[in-house]
């Protein structure tokens, strides 16, 4: 009997010869990628035009299973280093995928400057209130009272609002999805790249290992069962009333929708003004 | 040849912009070597400016001026602090109603270039009015070079005042 | 037609870097190097380029890595505490063999130190800034011309390497303005970096052919990873394997390394009899040669060496130069760096003196040859 195993059809986006990937059962990442590969695959994306940037951290490494031009750099600083590919490379679509801790700590500046600036890529930022590569440190997203290695006794910092911090900068796309909202994760993640400018999807994800462990979710199921709880659609509301904390209702959809110039439609008028 | 040349009053006179268009007419314009250099060590502190322009023949390796051979001295404080630092037969030129002179040694040429830049209409000329003079007085530079330079170096709507303010100078060097 | 420019140091490097090509600058303001930028920020949209001012320094070497990647050629000018911050990446850059060039136009430190003042302490940051075993190439320009000429040179060597090229400017160099000559464009050699031509299959990103990999640029269908991981010759991370660490230093290190005559330039002055050569580079150098000259004029046997390039340190020249030269006086604004590198060249073949000057100020030549006359004279 000749058994021939069955290929996924999102294979073919994959390297497969990376695969299988770091991480642990019961973790969000799979999730995220897989909605990513989907997306991509609906839009019908070239995929010698499309380059992933990541930064360090779990999220970090989907930089490099995914079959295109991909650039995994130093820890916080994949927005810059897009900024300046695309910028140079206006034939490509950029995408960055890390990390809160990458994309709100140590590059927290880099963030809400090139959403500032409306650089146009889209930032996929998967959100496990945690460090989950170090072990499970106190991140940015933390909410207060949860336990990690370095908040033993309980998070006394007051957590950011990712999607507020991202409209409040002016990104012209922003939507909060768990990954239990895996086909709504899809679609938004479409047509933030579809949008002109800079869009940021947040995407809450299970960590059972280094978080959810040490507040009472012990298993990647557990988590996806609290999102299922807790998660309320809110489809336009202004992302300052979204706060995250804990026992409270995630509030998810797409927040922000809105059209503005980018950097590079700028700069492309700047310089037929000036050519000389 | 090798001159070690300072332009020395306070902040808001141009005195930066004397240096750089001394030594741009040196060398785009005279063929000659120079350096320029902006404000450098104790004499540039407080509202004090300066600039420092080397113009020589031959190659120039140190680029600061050490003994000066021309002074132009548009406020006291730089009049006090560099004087001293002029070389024996050097030149001294200084706005004569900016600048009271402590002891009357030495060669000093002297010019209202703040005046005459006043009744120009634009005080903020008086750095043009004396460079015109300070070309006429130390014969380093051409008067074509300087006028070149002085034009390239102005916004295009004031060409005709600076034109006329370094020629004004130029005249009262002359005299 | 040459043309004859009066450019600062500052205005000369970044009109060489367009004349190289660059065509993407990003960066952040910092004395003295921010009259590079604002001349940037002018010139570069005039000639299709991309200027981009970052929030950071952190931020502007990032940037400009993944424009070289890209595909353009790509700079950012600094001073100290910029150059700090840029190390980080300045190792990315190392380990993904991306063509670069920084400018830091030394300023007196450390920290915040004399911010409008020159200083030359920056010499080992440029080869040993970021952790890790990486080699760089550092270029010392000693006037505006060479600012102008030697950033094309730093370009060259960028592509042409693979490789983060410092440009290390200082204060009084960049602030200075001068004759520049300004060679008419076909005569100012360009190094294009080698792309990949193979089919996608047979390509391996960071396999070195005759030394240095062919580099695929976004959207040329190549598909690559690059990471700053310890990565293969395929570019895929390999963190536990000690066999590929040591081929991948042994590679970006080498390939540096074992060009040095070939990246080496330096000028020498009076040097076919001299027994007392003084060592400098940068602003300090015209000094030095100033220094030499009153010294001839004295009837003493002096010589000046110029480093143009500083890393790779010319060490093979030094040995031999050694053979001829009873002491080297090294004059630096600094307490005691390429004075050290001369030192390890030597052998202990003739004695070295630091002559030191602490940043704020330049040495004069009669400081220079004071300390010659006294090596003179045996002490």
């Amino acid at each position: 009997m000749e058994i021939e195993a069955e290929a996924n059809p999102m294979d073919k986006y994959l390297r497969a010869d990376r695969i299988p990937h770091i991480w642990c059962p019961g973790c969000g990442l799979g999730i995220v990628l897989n909605a990513f590969l989907h997306a991509i695959d609906e839009l019908k994306i070239d995929m010698d035009e499309l380059a992933i940037v990541s930064g360090i951290g779990c999220t970090g490494r989907i930089a490099g299973y995914i079959n295109c031009d991909s650039y995994h750099t130093t820890h916080g600083r994949a927005i810059p280093f897009a900024t300046g590919l695309r910028l140079a490379n206006p034939e490509m679509k950029v995408v960055v995928i890390s990390g809160d801790g990458d994309l709100f700590a140590i590059g927290g500046n880099h963030f809400i400057h090139a959403a500032r600036r409306n650089i146009d890529i889209t930032v996929i930022g998967v959100n496990n209130y945690n460090y989950g590569m170090t072990g499970g440190q106190l991140g940015p997203t933390t909410p207060l009272g949860a336990r990690t290695t370095t908040s033993p006794y309980g998070n006394v910092e007051h957590p950011f609002n990712l999607c507020h911090v991202a409209h409040a900068s002016g990104a012209v796309y922003v939507a909060r999805w768990t990954v239990l909202h895996a086909v709504r994760l899809k679609n938004s993640i479409k047509e933030a790249m579809n949008k002109n400018g800079f869009s940021f999807i947040e995407v809450i994800a299970a960590c059972p290992t280094t978080y959810g462990r040490r507040n009472k979710m012990p298993t990647g199921l557990d988590e996806m069962k609290y999102y299922r709880e807790h998660s309320i659609i809110r489809h336009g509301i202004d992302p300052s009333q979204a706060n995250i904390e804990i026992g409270k209702d995630i509030i998810v959809g797409k927040f922000i929708d809105i059209e503005k110039p980018t950097y590079s439609d700028a700069f492309e008028e700047l310089k037929k003004r000036v050519k000389k | 040849m090798k001159k070690e040349i300072r332009f020395s009053g306070y902040g808001g006179q141009g005195i930066i912009l004397m240096g750089n268009i001394a030594a741009k007419a040196a060398v785009l314009y005279d063929d000659k070597n120079a350096v320029y250099t902006p404000s450098y060590g104790p004499e540039a502190r407080g509202g004090a400016a300066s600039s420092n322009v080397i113009i020589a023949d031959e190659e120039i390796d140190y680029p600061y001026v050490t003994d000066i051979d021309v002074l132009v001295a548009m406020s006291q404080l730089g009049y006090e602090h560099n004087a001293p630092l002029l070389k024996d037969n050097g030149v001294l030129i200084i706005d004569k109603d900016l600048v009271k002179l402590k002891n009357g040694v030495g060669k000093v040429a002297k010019i209202d270039a703040t005046r005459i830049a006043e009744q120009l209409g634009k005080r903020i000329v008086a750095n043009i009015v004396m460079l015109g003079f300070f070309t006429a007085v130390t014969k380093i530079l051409s008067y074509d070079a300087i006028k070149k330079a002085v034009l390239e170096s102005v916004p295009a709507k004031f060409k005709e005042l600076n034109e006329i303010a370094l020629e004004k100078g130029y005249k009262e060097g002359k005299k | 037609m040459k043309k004859i420019r009066f450019w600062s140091g500052d205005i000369a490097a970044a009109e060489g870097a367009i004349a190289a090509g660059c065509r993407f600058f990003a960066g952040y303001p910092i004395t003295p190097a921010s009259d590079i930028a604002e001349h940037m920020a002018l010139r570069l949209p005039q000639e299709n380029g991309i200027f981009i001012q970052m929030e950071d320094e952190l931020a502007s070497m990032a940037a400009i890595l993944g424009a070289s990647w890209g595909g353009a050629k790509v700079m950012t000018a600094t001073s100290g505490p910029g150059f700090s911050l840029m190390q980080e990446n300045i190792g990315l850059g190392a380990i993904t063999e991306t063509p670069c060039v920084v400018a830091d136009v030394q300023r007196a430190g450390p920290s915040t130190g004399m911010p409008t003042l020159v200083g030359q302490g920056d010499v080992m940051q440029s080869r040993w800034g970021s952790h890790g075993d990486y080699e760089t190439i550092v270029i010392s320009p000693s006037s505006p011309q060479e600012s102008f000429d030697l950033i094309i040179r730093a370009f060259n060597l960028a592509e042409l390497y693979r490789v983060p090229v410092i440009f290390l400017m200082d204060e009084c160099v960049a602030h200075m303005s001068e004759r520049v000559v300004v060679p008419p464009k076909e005569k100012i050699e360009v190094v294009e970096r080698l792309k990949p031509s193979m089919p996608p299959e047979q390509y391996m990103p960071f396999k070195p052919l005759n030394n240095i990999a062919p580099m695929a640029i976004a959207g040329m269908g190549y598909k690559i990873h690059v990471t700053g991981l310890t990565h293969n010759e395929k570019g895929y991370p390999q963190t536990t394997s000690t066999e590929v660490q040591e081929w991948m230093i042994r590679h970006i290190c080498d390939k540096i390394r074992k060009n040095e005559r070939k990246i080496r330039d330096i000028e020498e002055y009076e040097m076919d009899d001299a027994e007392i050569a003084v060592v400098s580079f940068g602003i300090a150098g015209r000094s030095a040669k100033a220094a030499v000259k009153i010294a001839r004029k004295h009837g003493i046997k002096a010589g000046l060496i110029r480093l143009k390039t500083i890393w790779p340190f010319p060490e093979e020249y030094f040995e031999n130069a050694a053979d001829n030269i009873k002491k080297f006086i090294v004059a630096e604004i600094n307490y005691g760096q390429v004075k050290l590198e001369v030192e390890r060249s030597i052998h202990g073949k003739a004695s070295v003196e630091l002559l030191p000057k602490f940043g704020g100020a330049v040495h004069t030549p009669m400081e220079i040859y004071n300390k010659i006359k006294e090596a003179k004279n045996g002490n």
